[in-house]
């Protein structure tokens, strides 16, 4: 599948990285949206966002302790 | 520690949070606390700054431990898991300013949204007026949220910077234990620097390592389950998600089962402890602080506890609740149990101009264009 949108929410105070990530599966409707996030709030709050809205979540830690979440449907 | 017990805290965190608080929270008034005061970031905050001298009001005078070990208990709790990550540089001193008119607004209405719910559990129904206050000035926030507010991104930092607050925390903890009185006034008496109500609600407290502990147990909680007052209405208005809001009803409903096993459950408006019946400015003062709030990320308690994982910009933000918690004092803006302060009013007016301000100019639309 094409990847449709990338996020770069890293550094973002709270909602932000969530909120961005609705607004994008909101307009995307099904597809692949990735986000890098480098706070574990932000980390949870993606992936909850994510799997409440039907979308299958992934997680990858990167070596710099930043998290790249692939959200697809 | 094992990741189902990072699961189960991801999936309960909030409401075990609420829950130890809403209990915990009661029986620090039992054990000395003032009225519905066991949890109070912006009241503890205010009282600290007295101590510190940086207010004259002497009966709210009081390093409190509690708020020591909410600090101190995030950082065991960030280190523990891994997530202590030093991090600076998204508009500080825009910061600092919100922490100051958050800790207006806050003592206007005589609480922060911890001590609201606190308030309400204890029987305190002005604090109806405080919460509605709070709702709708978290919602205006999330218009300027929606809108393309942000205050920018923070970057990595030094570990040092990290360990900045948490160090402050420990030097207020021997503050607190020392005392020190070598100040003296013109006829050669003890007078500061460090000051201690005698009378008044700063000379009402649990003993100390008890709320040192209940702190620190509290922090850790939080940390973990990312508890915050605020993100609660924010979270779910905004995002359709309950997760932090189910732990706000998890706290009222447990403050309310304690307070009446402690014969601490008082419901009315008159005569409630530490409080005020101008239901307008208890409206009014929640507004401000909501908003401010919401502009910075997160309630009081949650600035507290990112502090914990190094976040230098929670603590410029909890800076500017000590610097303001002190003019609300030296300026005539806290309230009293008597009706709001000669200035509050009008400062409620000109935080709210000011937070409106920041809404509207801070704003990064690409961001939005991004998603």
């Amino acid at each position: 599948m094409s990847e449709l949108r990338s996020i770069d929410a890293r550094g973002l105070s709270c909602p932000q990285p969530a909120m961005l990530v609705r607004l994008a599966i909101q307009k995307t409707g099904k597809g692949t949206v990735t986000v890098l996030v480098d706070s574990d709030t932000a980390r949870e709050n993606v992936s909850r966002l994510g799997k409440n809205s039907g979308w299958a979540v992934t997680v990858q830690e990167k070596p710099d302790s930043s998290y790249r979440i692939v959200l697809t449907k | 520690m094992s990741s189902s017990v990072k699961g189960f805290m991801i999936r309960w965190g909030a409401i075990i949070t609420g829950i130890v608080v809403g209990i915990l929270a009661p029986v620090l008034v039992k054990l000395g606390n003032p009225g519905n005061m066991g949890m109070c970031v912006v009241c503890f905050t205010r009282d600290t700054a007295g101590a510190l001298g940086l207010h004259r009001a002497a009966v709210v005078q009081y390093i409190r431990p509690e708020i020591v070990g909410l600090v101190l208990g995030a950082l065991i709790a960030a280190l523990a898991f891994r997530e202590f990550k030093p991090r600076t540089g998204s508009s500080p001193f825009v910061r600092f300013i919100l922490g100051v008119f958050a800790s207006f607004g806050g003592l206007v209405f005589l609480g922060c949204p911890w001590r609201a719910y606190l308030r309400l559990g204890g029987g305190d129904l002005n604090a109806i007026f405080g919460i509605l206050g709070l709702v709708v000035g978290i919602v205006i926030g999330i218009a300027f949220l929606r809108s393309g507010f942000s205050l920018g991104r923070n970057w990595p930092a030094p570990k040092a910077m990290g360990w900045v607050m948490p160090v402050v925390m420990i030097a207020m903890l021997v503050l607190l234990l020392a005392a020190p009185q070598f100040g003296r006034d013109a006829d050669g008496n003890a007078i500061g620097p460090i000051f201690f109500s005698t009378s008044g609600p700063g000379s009402q407290h649990a003993p100390i390592f008890i709320a040192l502990g209940i702190g620190l147990l509290i922090g850790f909680l939080a940390q973990r389950s990312r508890f915050c007052t605020v993100g609660a209405f924010r979270d779910a208005i905004l995002m359709r998600d309950n997760y932090l809001l189910k732990g706000v009803i998890a706290l009222i409903v447990a403050a309310v089962i304690t307070n009446l096993a402690l014969g601490q459950f008082s419901p009315g408006f008159a005569d409630q402890p530490i409080a005020h019946t101008n239901s307008l400015w208890n409206f009014g003062g929640m507004v401000l602080a909501g908003l401010a709030f919401t502009l910075a990320g997160g309630c009081p308690g949650r600035q507290f506890f990112l502090t914990g994982e190094g976040d230098g910009d929670a603590a410029v933000f909890v800076t500017g609740m000590l610097a303001g918690a002190g003019f609300a004092h030296n300026f005539g803006i806290a309230s009293s149990a008597s009706g709001p302060g000669l200035y509050g009013p009008a400062i409620v007016i000109i935080g709210i101009v000011v937070c409106v301000i920041i809404g509207l100019t801070m704003r990064d639309t690409k961001l939005l264009g991004g998603a």
